[in-house]
């Protein structure tokens, strides 16, 4: 039979009229009857009791549902990986904007003079802002010593190289604060009855964290909990874990009120109160050979987890794995730490811990090559993880990946040697200074470790009555293309055409867990389960004589027609089961870290104005080995949407604390990049293909938010001869940068620690 | 209960939304958006910020692109609006929507509606835009998805599209 292929084909995406027509239904389009709208009292200080509330006058109060903890019918917590999160506060408040009281009414814009009226006194304690006070312990203010989680990965033996190294460069390196920034503000419904329990609709990822949540919080069995996507615009993590918190309570008001409540949070609120990336400090040393190879190191990283632990174990375990970067270390001892502060949790974000420690190995392999005097180039080509070898944790490399021609695609595609030439040159007199920069990465898909078999997801595939075919995934769409490239998976594997394949709505009373859609696990994972869910169809359609092995698309739909007059509902699950032969050691963090990495080289060429300091980005080649491109579209797109992020998180925003709070919580003085600010970013991909994912692919999604900051800021040193090692690098940065400079122009950059070590 | 907006009246006002005329009561200084939103189920146009910043909520009024976060009801009277549910005629979609869809202009759609009606704005005044132009005339509406290239050539094949309708 002559196959027509929709992998690999760029169809429309599934609710792409909705979108361009403005029909899509985002939560706050949504209204219930008699609804009341909610909002939240918070706390104004960092840490401290709560000794008074006050309802001051001028508010009809009796007009108003008022929530507190007393009103939790369960436990007074999110449920996550730890319960030490309160769903309110009680007696003590740990971060800013910590939730303390709920209000609804029928009038939305009476709420926000209304929390203005609640007025609570505290006995404020010290409260802790940096890792540094953190960690030495300048308070306590999280379990017996701030720390939420350690790992350690240990390979070879790191304490006999330091004697055999010629170099020895060290270094130490940190990322901010990103806030994730989607359009749509976080928002949720929620509706109570007796006899159905609850039911919230909202803007979220992961439908079964929430479910989870609120069985814990409102006391209530599976089946009366109730969790629906509506069309969420926008979360890149943000909308993981923190969703929880705001389904429970606009549930709690739900329940009190005895009517729907909606809480949609405004702009400021959603910057100041929800998650935001992990703050992060990694520190290298590293022992190098004279001809520029890597021999071992130790690596410390460490992230600032706020003041729960939330997803920071997570994060943390994460970051740590990529730590060491697309390269072959002997021996390497990584140290990671996750700490508290009293800020808002950090939380999920596109890359969760990754780009915070390869920013860091990145700039760090420009610095070793510096110390050593070869080429950003050729530090890299000497060192890339070849097939055969292992990483950090022992993970042995198997597929055919070529980073060296990988690397020298990427070169030539953003012609590197003739720019780099040329603006060295150039860069001896006028107002403008050129760079080139590198990062060479490598990104893991799906959940870490044991963490897939943990989940253990299940997808549903439906034969409907009219013979179409409908995936149930609680796998959510918000952007990535989740619906579409699903959809194309079973419509291939049934050898249907695209339109023939629907999805449901995600809602927990309709579809299986088939996991939260994070970790770029969607297309890999789940995508591998519709594949045999779909394919289970087919087989219960062939297997029951209904069907023909090679059937044309109308037999196909006559066939399930047939099935479903005959048999009701027609169904076949698929649950996710691990490959044979992966091995992964929890205790000692070693084994098979991810069930496939993709891997990137990007160049970014920039420009610096000697007189505004800004840097702007001229030039952007992301060239990435990504297993299969299943739909070379939204591939791109997501390529290109996560760099731009990348640059964001380079060049703009910065969040300013004090005491914990975020001061700039507007999109007026929290800046992203405009459709001005961004060079043409050029995107390429080799495809080797993935045993483990559905019809090659690996995961995309988080990819492209490792590579822009190093390869950025990479370029800023080779452009200015001035290291930068912090992001974001602000205007004001490379000023003090220059200055400092011209200072002490005595100093010279880039100075080995020691040379020759210790023989 | 204390209203805030206890000093005015509600006034009756007048305005043409998609080619319809409309008659909404609404206190003058009420945002546009939320009489688009609430009182006329017109839910296209977004909030993003609430501050014309990201021009989610941005409408065509009288033909220029407001953001109807800022603008007072009052303002509106007598214009002629159009939003995001006025550019597809029937089922046939406007040249812009169909390039956004083709060209992965639209991710998670929130910013969508404005873009598209930034985007109309633009080609309404220049037939052949310039990249440049492009990027300027859409740097009012923030998109967190995209990093902007698919809508720009999007914006791009639409204009080539209609010249050489």
């Amino acid at each position: 039979m002559n196959r027509e292929h929709i992998i690999g084909k760029s169809v429309p995406r599934k609710e792409g009229r909705d979108k361009v027509t403005g029909k899509s239904q985002y939560v706050d389009d949504m209204v219930l009857p008699n609804m009341f709208f909610g909002a939240t009292v918070r706390s104004q200080i960092p840490r401290g009791h709560i000794r008074k509330i006050t309802f001051g006058p001028g508010v009809a109060w009796e007009e108003l549902v008022i929530v507190s903890a007393k009103d939790i019918p369960g436990k007074n917590c999110i449920a996550l990986i730890g319960d030490d999160q309160p769903c309110l506060a009680t007696d003590v408040v740990n971060h800013p904007e910590e939730p303390i009281l709920l209000l609804a009414h029928p009038d939305r814009h009476l709420l926000a003079k209304v929390v203005e009226a609640v007025s609570i006194e505290y006995d404020p304690l010290p409260g802790i802002f940096t890792m540094e006070e953190s960690e030495r312990l300048a308070q306590i203010i999280w379990g017996q010593d701030n720390i939420f989680k350690t790992y350690m990965i240990e390979k070879g033996d790191v304490d006999s190289i330091w004697a055999k190294a010629d170099y020895i460069v060290e270094g130490e390196y940190s990322t901010g604060a990103q806030e994730q920034l989607y359009i749509e503000n976080n928002g949720m419904i929620a509706a109570f009855d007796a006899a159905q329990g609850i039911t919230v609709w909202g803007s979220l990822q992961c439908p079964y964290y929430i479910h989870k949540a609120l069985m814990a919080l409102c006391n209530l069995p599976a089946e009366k909990v109730r969790v629906v996507q509506m069309e969420t615009g926008g979360a890149f993590g943000g909308k993981e874990e923190y969703p929880s918190m705001i389904a429970a309570h606009a549930a709690l008001l739900a329940m009190k009120a005895g009517r729907p409540v909606k809480i949609i949070y405004d702009r400021l609120e959603d910057m100041a109160a929800t998650t935001k990336r992990h703050p992060s400090r990694t520190r290298h040393r590293t022992a190098v050979s004279r001809d520029g190879k890597i021999l071992g190191g130790e690596i410390d990283f460490t992230i600032d987890g706020g003041a729960y632990l939330t997803l920071s174990p997570v994060v943390l375990s994460r970051g740590a794995i990529h730590a060491g970067g697309p390269y072959y270390w002997p021996s390497v001892r990584i140290r990671a730490k996750a700490v508290a502060t009293n800020t808002p949790p950090h939380g999920a974000f596109r890359g969760f811990g990754a780009p915070q420690s390869l920013f860091a190995m990145e700039r760090h392999m420009d610095r070793i090559a510096h110390t050593i005097g070869i080429s950003p180039v050729e530090i890299r080509r000497r060192n890339f993880l070849q097939p055969g070898q292992a990483t950090t944790t022992e993970q042995v490399v198997r597929e055919p990946i070529n980073l060296g021609e990988l690397l020298d695609r990427a070169l030539q595609l953003s012609e590197y040697h003739s720019k780099h030439l040329r603006f060295n040159g150039e860069n001896q007199s006028g107002d403008v200074r050129k760079g080139m920069g590198i990062a060479a990465f490598l990104h893991g898909a799906g959940f870490t470790g044991s963490g897939e078999r943990y989940l253990s997801s299940v997808v549903g595939a439906e034969g409907c009555a009219d013979g179409n075919v409908r995936v149930l995934v609680s796998s959510t769409e918000f952007g990535q293309g989740t619906k579409t490239v699903l959809s194309q998976i079973a419509a291939e594997a049934l050898n249907l055409p695209y339109e023939n394949v629907s999805m449901a709505q995600p809602d927990t009373l309709e579809v299986p867990n088939s996991g939260p859609t994070v970790a770029s696990r969607t297309v890999m994972v789940v995508g591998k389960l519709v594949q045999s869910a779909a394919l289970g169809i087919a087989q219960t359609l062939v297997s029951s004589g209904l069907l023909h092995e090679g059937y044309s698309r109308d037999e196909f739909r006559i066939a399930c027609q047939q099935h479903v007059a005959t048999h009701g509902q027609f169904r076949c699950w698929s649950r996710y089961e691990a490959p044979s032969g992966i091995f992964w050691d929890d205790e000692k963090y070693r084994g098979e870290a991810y069930a496939a990495f993709a891997w990137a080289v990007y160049v970014a060429e920039v420009t610096i104005d000697l007189t505004t300091y800004s840097v702007s980005v001229d030039d952007f080649v992301a060239l990435q080995e990504v297993g299969k491109v299943l739909h070379p579209v939204l591939a791109r797109g997501q390529i290109i949407g996560g760099v731009a992020q990348g640059i964001g998180f380079s060049l703009y925003e910065k969040v300013i604390w004090q005491n914990g709070r975020m001061l700039n919580g507007q999109m007026t003085n929290y800046i992203m990049p405009t459709s001005s600010d961004l060079p043409p970013i050029r995107v390429f991909f080799e495809e080797l293909g993935n045993v483990h994912g559905a019809y090659g692919a690996k995961g995309i999604g988080e990819l492209p938010m490792d590579g822009p900051a190093p390869a950025i800021v990479n370029a800023v040193e080779d452009a200015l001869g001035v290291r930068f090692d912090s992001v974001p690098l602000l205007p004001e940065d490379i000023m003090d940068g220059l200055n400092s400079v011209r200072l002490s122009a005595s100093s010279p950059q880039n100075k080995p620690s020691s040379v020759g070590g210790a023989r | 209960m204390t209203d805030p907006r206890q000093n005015q009246a509600k006034s009756e006002i007048s305005f043409t939304v998609n080619d319809e005329p409309r008659k909404v009561r609404a206190y003058p200084m009420e945002r546009l958006l939320d009489v688009l939103r609430h009182q006329l189920e017109l839910t296209g146009a977004k909030e993003g910020c609430g501050e014309g910043e990201c021009g989610s909520c941005a409408v065509l009024m009288d033909g220029t692109l407001v953001n109807s976060c800022l603008i007072p009801v009052l303002q509106a009277a007598g214009t002629s609006i159009v939003t995001i549910e006025g550019l597809a005629a029937g089922e046939q979609l406007h040249d812009l929507q169909k390039a956004f869809l083709e060209c992965g202009g639209a991710q998670c759609g929130i910013c969508t509606p404005g873009m598209i009606l930034a985007a109309c704005h633009l080609l309404n005044g220049k037939s052949n835009p310039t990249l440049a132009e492009i990027q300027e005339g859409l740097s009012g509406n923030l998109c967190r998805c995209t990093g902007y290239s698919q809508i720009l050539e999007a914006v791009r094949e639409a204009a080539r599209r209609r010249r050489s309708a």
